[in-house]
């Protein structure tokens, strides 16, 4: 096995990293894939609660990377998916507690173990986000359809074309097509065409998405709801396959315009 | 109340379409590092250096920033005004 490590990037807070990187792990892991998923956050951990393993922590991040513990004792097993882990986020420490180098480290040792790493990146542009960044493979930048975020996702890939891991990919979150039919919301291609970057979903906004994180069980166990079944293509696409763009019923023409911009996954 | 009939009038656009030029504005700024009136500067000054060698219509320059996928480029159309021929100094 030779692991693939995803990075999961926004710039802004807020705009669904922590709920995107669980959903993913689940995705993957529910097709059979072995998947470690890393907080990266490191003083707001949040990735263990989204995953509903916030009670089983005994060793973090920062008790790895100063040798407290082995890297195998501060993986979690999910009880669900016995081929997902986590490896979560110290919560008294800050973002200097790890360097860049320490988590290529950390993932070269992962590697060979299994098939998907899955890092969530922390807000901002600082140390954190450098954290995560450094031993990505593929980076997805998440945005939703709003001005700070779109601006905020412009610079991170931006920041990731210069660190040579581009060209990022990018998940459109909580998109209403209610509010772009009149108008109030821009567009998949509006974000597209100011972003000009590769898309590789979009995620319907979708109240079963609090509903799923209130009770820690991740919405893409659930293929019934819509955002489940978004964030299930997502993964698929991440593994090469192509996979139609859900349909949000949007104004006629969308789903095809859309598709000039999908085109077979690289990675 | 009046959002809608100010549209229906055509006098209020659609906040998506505020939203996506706003956007493209900021993005430019962001993505060069130049303000609006620091683009102003540069065209200004370019015009300066031109004139000194050739004759132009200030008014007729268009200096400009496009956009091309993810690469930004500089465009300036400067038209010349001295007629065809241009002069040859003497060898």
């Amino acid at each position: 096995m030779a692991a693939t490590v995803v990075t999961v990037s926004s710039g802004k807070g807020g705009v669904g990293k922590t709920t995107t990187t669980a959903n993913l792990a689940v995705a993957l892991a529910l097709g059979g894939q072995k998947v470690v998923c890393i907080d990266g956050d490191i003083g707001l951990r949040n990735l263990d609660v989204v995953l509903g393993l916030e009670n089983r922590i005994v060793y973090d991040l920062v008790d790895v990377v100063e040798g407290r513990c082995r890297l195998r004792q501060a993986m979690i097993r999910d009880k669900r998916l016995p081929d997902l882990f986590l490896i979560p986020a110290a919560q008294t420490r800050d973002k200097s507690a790890v360097s860049p180098s320490d988590m290529v480290r950390l993932c070269d040792e992962l590697r060979g173990e299994v098939d998907w790493i899955l890092i969530d990146s922390p807000a901002g542009i600082e140390r954190g986000f450098r954290n995560a960044l450094a031993p990505a493979d593929v980076v997805l930048v998440v945005t939703n359809p709003e001005v700070s975020a779109v601006r905020d996702a412009d610079r991170v890939i931006g920041l990731v074309e210069a660190e040579e891991k581009g060209p990022a990919r990018l998940i459109l979150n909580r998109l209403n097509p209610a509010m772009v039919k009149r108008g109030d919301m821009l567009t998949a291609d509006d974000v597209l065409e100011l972003l000009a970057v590769e898309l590789i979903g979009i995620v319907p906004e979708d109240e079963n998405v609090i509903v799923s994180t209130n009770r820690g069980q991740p919405v893409a166990f659930d293929p019934k709801a819509k955002a489940g079944m978004a964030f299930q293509n997502i993964a698929r696409r991440l593994k090469g396959e192509q996979v139609a763009f859900l349909d949000l019923e949007e104004k006629d023409g969308f789903l095809h315009r859309l598709s000039r911009w999908m085109r077979p996954g690289g990675n | 109340m009046a959002d809608w009939l100010e549209r229906l009038l055509g006098k209020q656009k659609h906040s998506a379409d505020s939203a996506k030029d706003r956007l493209k504005l900021v993005l430019i700024n962001d993505r060069t590092n130049l303000t609006t009136e620091q683009v102003e500067a540069l065209k200004n000054d370019l015009l300066q250096v031109i004139s000194r060698y050739v004759d132009i219509d200030p008014t007729a320059v268009q200096i400009s920033i496009s956009q091309e996928g993810r690469e930004n480029r500089l465009v300036a159309d400067i038209p010349i005004r001295t007629p065809a021929r241009r002069k040859r100094s003497p060898a």
